[in-house]
């Protein structure tokens, strides 16, 4: 495993094995971030679209609170995506 | 797959993604190596400012010399208007924050031209893809939302009322008030301007990948023929984009509204 990372570092950075060593792991990082926050938003819609068919007249207030709920679930996703720009290109 | 990577290294065309700093630092055009340097960003926030001005100030004199039936800007502005009564304060703050209705107003269109440069042909770059701006209203936010919770219930009341929510064991305590003491004061900010610039800059970069791969294409001759299938993709995540331009604009209105609004009312 840790020669494969290796060899794929070397494979992504040429000369340099750290800079594909910082592509891997913000690659990584990214796909981890996203595993968590997209369950979540899974989640929060598949329980609004519930609420909303079980009582169609409080439509508004849930989407409302479901945007609220992915806004909230959504910024570790986001917080993920900002950690591989910083690894990758600063 | 292959094709396009033959076609890279036969030298014709080939996919050179440019790199981050070409896609989000632009040069500056006034006031050149001063702290008060003037680039593109900075051009497109003041046109976002002016646009939103005079999108009101139209629609203000034409509400003000009292036609009963709106039309052009006056319909658009009062449907926002509205939209933000009905949809953000009363679902969140409830009629007593009816007041904040200006405030919000302002920041939900600011903010949404400011976004939707990033599908305007020719600008395509959303102001909120660097920093600034995002960090700028987030730190505002923050400051309304503390001085209002310090006003309305008290210094003591407002740090009661923040850090030790409701129905929690004594045991807990401790650990919910300084767990609650971060999320409020650090997470919150925080997140709120990264959600949205996090959101911009993720767009404008799919954006870009897709043109730069429509681009490679239409030099590489003989995997052109797969040309549509970027093309395609690019027009649907326009679209996309467009949408993500509102929510964002919603989202961020409706979590400042949500603050605000918490911290007018003390948590039952």
């Amino acid at each position: 495993m840790l020669s494969l990372i290796s060899f794929l570092a070397q494979a992504a950075g040429g000369a340099d094995p750290t800079e594909g060593l910082a592509a891997i792991g913000a690659g990584i990082g990214y796909g981890t971030a996203a595993i968590g926050p997209g369950i979540g938003i899974g989640i929060v819609v598949g329980n609004a679209i519930t609420a909303m068919a079980r009582q169609p007249e409080s439509a508004g207030m849930v989407r409302t609170t479901m945007f609220l709920g992915i806004a909230f679930t959504e910024a570790l996703a986001l917080i993920g995506f900002v950690v591989f720009i910083l690894i990758k290109f600063a | 797959m292959n094709g396009i990577l033959a076609a890279e290294a036969g030298g014709g065309g080939g996919l050179h993604f440019p790199p981050m700093s070409e896609l989000v630092e632009w040069p500056g055009i006034l006031f050149k190596g001063t702290p008060f340097e003037v680039n593109k960003v900075v051009l497109l926030m003041w046109a976002s400012a002016a646009i939103v001005f005079l999108l009101f100030w139209t629609a203000g004199r034409a509400a003000a010399s009292g036609r009963l039936v709106p039309t052009g800007v006056q319909t658009v502005v009062e449907s926002g208007v509205e939209f933000v009564r009905k949809d953000i304060i009363l679902q969140t703050m409830g009629p007593a924050g009816l007041g904040w209705t200006p405030f919000l107003v302002t920041m939900f269109f600011f903010i949404f031209v400011t976004n939707i440069w990033e599908v305007i042909p020719g600008i395509q770059f959303p102001v909120n893809a660097r920093m600034a701006l995002p960090a700028f209203l987030a730190i505002l936010v923050w400051f309304i939302f503390n001085y209002i919770g310090i006003k309305a219930q008290g210094f003591g009341g407002y740090m009661k009322s923040m850090l030790f929510p409701p129905g929690v064991p004594k045991a807990l305590l401790p650990l919910v008030a300084l767990i609650e003491f971060i999320s409020t004061i650090f997470v919150r900010p925080f997140s709120l301007a990264v959600r949205l610039f996090a959101n911009m800059l993720a767009g404008h970069l799919l954006l870009v990948t897709f043109a730069v791969l429509c681009a490679a294409l239409w030099t590489a001759a003989p995997v052109a023929v797969i040309l549509p299938l970027p093309f395609i993709m690019l027009v649907l995540l326009t679209a996309f984009e467009i949408l993500v331009a509102v929510l964002q604009a919603f989202i961020f209105t409706i979590l400042a509204a949500v603050y605000i609004g918490g911290a007018m009312h003390p948590e039952h």
